[in-house]
């Protein structure tokens, strides 16, 4: 792995966000144009509790540097009860992150609300700023995957 | 943090109460026995509690004219329990003389059990006093 | 291989001014797939539908990515453009390049960076798209409405007036619920009988409806459109299409020493009987328990009495087997239990009364035609005390959390009411607060203080004390003056916090509809869908869903009739594609999968599958996909990875996952 020391630190961060709270949330922060680093990349799920942790397993297998996952706030899911379920196995999945060395600053989970334009790009402000603090993710990426 | 900051967590804490939970319905003045001879009554506490104004708490004659005989922690509807923020006070008060006048040879060998301890501590204190 | 095309919006200047638009589409080029790729001014517009459906024809394209704005501003839009030129509507990825790039980032070469990105995550998944069809789900055109009280009577005549069959299912013998019990109306002041009884021979006589009395729902399967419902139509003893309801069986029974349940238990009914006089239908049952026949195999009076010849001991409980596309719950409130709430005496002093015992004491028809009057002696009362909040606004075990609503205004009535009838008796309601949201109601509540001279005093009661003069004690305070206050009443009068009616929790296991902790059923969207329940085809009338007033009722259970025909009114269901699936040969039947799907979407069936030329019969998780509103829980808890949801799969968010990190 050869990062040349002048070239400009880009994590690369794939955001989780549900399509009925912080889809619409990131949604409103590009409508208010409230500006957040470009390194963070959205993907859409039905909910949060249709992210599976193998899908952040491999996100930082194929070189991620943070995986922030968001949902609507407790209690306000749109499937009732999704987002308590997405809770419970990020706490898992994280903790065991940490005890593999992925440090826990690289994952994060934020209840974002279609109504929170601000609070989502204020949260990814905060992310990306955490995951330059970190720098890059070198624990679990794949060495087949580098150059 | 102030003094009065300062026993006012520690009255929170002595106590376990959280007197943001009061909706001031008043149940506890309604029930208490010695509401007649108080100066600042058992719904007061939470306010007196929650402005920090301990000065005034400890040295009001409520503190020691309370009874303890727990109505007010009985029927609370809210969990606030007056009863249990006063009785916190009076050991704010018994801590800071540095005097601890129960000695533990001095607890009788049989307990009525169902008696509250804090009643039986209470009357303690206030005997020795 | 998929066939793809890219269709890069420019959206006027709010994508191109900041993302090199040439660039994106130029780029789409290289990925795997990609067989066309053009940009264009604005790709929702006419024009620009157009241009994707000439491409589709000419290049024969599978899969669409469209680089514009949102998605949930117009994927439907591309979808049905891309339908019309004869593509699977499920064959569209929207990148989001506008709301999620160029709008929150002002540097070109980065955005267009990030924009490519978007895009190639897109066409990562378009290329494991599979065409998509919604299923499609016949409606029966019934609706079921659980709960005879004045929700459901409502909801049951508004769906019957659009046109459509309805059937109410009513636990005790007569439908008019708790409405019924209430002597007054507030703030108007007119007489519940007088309102509600025209309400049920309407409901009785129309010919879209038919109730079943003295009946409980024991069964209900299927799903939205097509729920089967079985019905228990308890044993009345008493033949329906004889009975004239004279009434005589009535008055001749010599049993008549069981508590009045319409009246609170505050005097006796007779063995036989109907709850009260306007009871809908006319028609009496045997309390089997407290009947001599059945108790001793002696009497037999009311069917030796009866010249109708209707009296029919050896009736059995019939099993009604009924379809239906909708069901509304209206199952309404009762009073909470008091026995936690010694202090004030209930269970000790006759005089210390609910609200609703007084309801039937003032109502004319009631235990005592009327007349306010001590339970224990008779005695007309001099002094009346009102107390408030009892078991609402509580944190503790004893009480419910949550505001009742409906107790301030009735105790204003009440103190009016009494204070108008009999002006020497002196009232005074000690309470928390007054609360009196609503038209006309605050004006209400002054009048009860400045004109009728009703003593409101701010604080509570801290006990209640039967006295042996028969007097009540009772210590309170007046947080105001910084009293506290003893004084002698002839009657207290305690504003009872409402539940939900106990037998709720067990038609919500059925219905799969969820209940909150406080046993209220909870709506589908606290603010935008009130009156539906997460459950498809589940709507809410009344306090069901939480404490109500009669208008306020009323007006929601309209609301649930307009979802209910809204769904009737429909001869097929369109159910969402994007469902759940299971494979078979992975699922191992552990039932992790049904045990999260908020829905009850999920059962299992013993299937014969192959699994590599090896036949045997395994149990196997089914998704129904009317059901199934593709939330993922399942996909995410299944332990074999058998689980899937189409439009979401795990190929395609991995796919997208991998487009981003590369």
């Amino acid at each position: 792995m050869s990062i040349e020391a002048n070239e400009e630190f880009r994590p690369k961060i794939v955001a989780f966000c549900c399509n009925w709270c912080s889809y619409a949330g990131a949604d409103l922060a590009g409508s208010s144009r409230l500006a957040y680093p470009a390194d963070v990349k959205i993907i859409r799920v039905p909910c949060s509790c249709r992210v599976n942790p193998m899908f952040i397993l491999r996100a930082f297998e194929k070189g991620a540097d943070g995986v922030i996952m968001c949902g609507c706030h407790p209690g306000d899911c749109h499937y009732s009860t999704g987002n308590y379920y997405a809770r419970r196995r990020m706490t898992l999945l994280f903790s065991m992150l940490d005890y593999i060395g992925v440090e826990n600053g690289r994952t994060r989970v934020e209840w974002v609300s279609a109504a929170e334009g601000v609070k989502f790009s204020t949260t990814m402000n905060e992310f990306v700023e955490k995951i330059h603090s970190l720098g890059k993710n070198v624990r679990l990426g794949d060495l087949r995957c580098r150059n | 943090m102030s003094t009065e900051k300062k026993q006012a967590e520690q009255i929170k804490e002595i106590s376990g109460v959280n007197p943001l939970k009061c909706m001031k319905c008043g149940k506890c003045s309604a029930s208490c026995p010695s509401y007649n001879e108080m100066d600042i009554k058992p719904h007061q506490f939470v306010s007196y509690v929650q402005n920090e104004d301990i000065e005034s708490l400890v040295n009001s004659k409520s503190l020691w004219k309370c009874l303890s005989c727990f109505a007010c922690v009985e029927r609370c509807p809210r969990d606030v329990k007056p009863g249990k923020l006063i009785d916190a006070a009076r050991q704010i008060v018994v801590r800071q003389k540095g005097q601890d006048y129960l000695l533990a040879d001095e607890i009788p060998e049989l307990l009525d059990p169902d008696v509250p301890q804090q009643l039986l501590v209470s009357a303690f204190r206030r005997y020795r006093r | 291989m998929q066939r793809i095309g890219v269709f890069v919006c420019h959206c006027g200047s709010n994508i191109a001014a900041t993302v090199d638009v040439k660039k994106v589409a130029e780029m789409a080029l290289m990925e795997p797939g990609v067989v066309h790729a053009e940009d264009y001014q604005y790709m929702c517009s006419e024009a620009g539908q157009a241009r994707i459906q000439e491409a589709i024809k000419e290049k024969n394209l599978t899969g669409i990515v469209v680089c514009s704005c949102s998605p949930r501003m117009h994927e439907n839009t591309f979808r049905k453009a891309v339908e019309r030129a004869g593509l699977n509507p499920y064959m569209v990825e929207v990148a989001n390049i506008r709301e999620h790039c160029s709008w929150i980032h002002k540097d070109i070469e980065e955005a267009t960076k990030k924009a490519v990105i978007l895009m190639r995550a897109a066409v990562a998944k378009v290329n494991l798209n599979t065409p998509l069809k919604p299923g499609e789900s016949r409606v029966t055109k019934r609706a079921l409405v659980i709960g005879g009280g004045i929700a459901g009577i409502q909801t049951a005549l508004d769906i019957a007036d659009a046109g459509y069959k309805v059937d109410i299912v009513e636990k005790t013998p007569s439908i008019g619920g708790r409405m019924s019990q209430v002597d007054k109306t507030f703030p108007t002041l007119d007489c519940s009988a007088c309102i509600l009884t025209p309400k049920m021979v309407e409901a009785n006589a129309h010919e879209n409806i038919t109730i079943y009395t003295y009946s409980e729902v024991e069964n209900v399967s299927g799903f939205v459109g097509d729920f089967t419902v079985d019905i228990r139509k308890k044993a009345r003893s008493v033949d329906m299409t004889k009975c004239t309801g004279c009434g005589v069986c009535q008055e001749k029974c010599p049993s008549k020493k069981t508590p009045s349940e319409f009246n609170r238990g505050l005097n006796n009914r007779s063995a036989i009987y109907t709850p009260f006089a306007q009871a809908i239908p006319n028609v009496p049952v045997i309390d089997r328990e407290a009947c001599i026949k059945f108790k001793t195999g002696k009497c037999g009076l009311c069917s030796k009495v009866c010249q109708a010849g209707a009296i029919d001991y050896d009736q059995k409980d019939e099993i009604i087997t009924e379809k239906y596309g909708a069901i509304v719950v209206a199952t309404g409130f009762d009073m909470i239990k008091l026995d936690k709430y010694d202090e004030y005496a209930y269970s000790q002093s006759k005089d210390v009364i609910t609200s609703l015992e007084l309801e039937r004491i003032m109502n004319a028809a009631g235990p005592t035609k009327g007349h306010l009057e001590r339970m224990s002696d008779g005695k007309p009362p001099k002094e009346m005390v009102f107390i408030q909040c009892v078991g609402s606004r509580c944190s503790d075990d004893r009480g419910k959390s949550y505001c009742s609503k409906i107790c301030c205004m009735y105790t204003a009535k009440h103190a009016m009411l009494i204070r108008d009838k009999y002006p020497d008796v002196n009232v005074t309601v000690f309470y928390i607060d007054v609360r009196t949201p609503g038209k006309n109601f605050d004006e209400f509540y002054r009048r009860a203080v400045e004109d009728y001279g009703v003593n409101y005093i701010k604080g509570q009661v801290g006990k209640v004390i039967p006295q042996s003069n028969g007097k009540l004690l009772v210590r309170g305070v007046d947080l105001i003056d910084q009293k506290q206050i003893v004084k002698e009443a002839d009657m207290v009068v305690l504003a009872a916090a409402i539940e939900p009616n106990p037998d709720v929790r067990k038609i919500a296991t059925m219905l799969t509809a969820s209940i909150d902790t406080n046993n209220f059923l909870t709506e589908a969207h606290a603010k935008l869908r009130p009156v539906e329940s997460p459950t498809a085809g589940i709507f809410l009338s009344g306090v069901c869903q939480g404490p109500k007033d009669i208008p306020e009722t009323v007006s929601q259970a309209g609301a649930a009739a307009v979802k209910a025909i809204g769904l009737l009114a429909k001869d097929k269901l369109m159910t969402n594609p994007c469902t759940a699936h299971s494979d078979e040969l992975l699922c191992n039947g552990c039932s992790n999968c049904a045990n999260v799907c908020p829905y009850g979407a999920i059962s299992y069936e013993d299937k014969e599958v192959n699994d590599h030329g090896k036949r045997e019969v395994r149990r196997i998780a089914q998704v129904n996909s009317a059901l199934c509103q593709g939330c993922g829980a399942c996909t995410v808890t299944c332990p074999s990875g058998a689980m899937d949801l189409q439009g979401f799969s795990n190929r395609q968010i991995l796919a997208e996952v991998d487009a981003i990190c590369r």
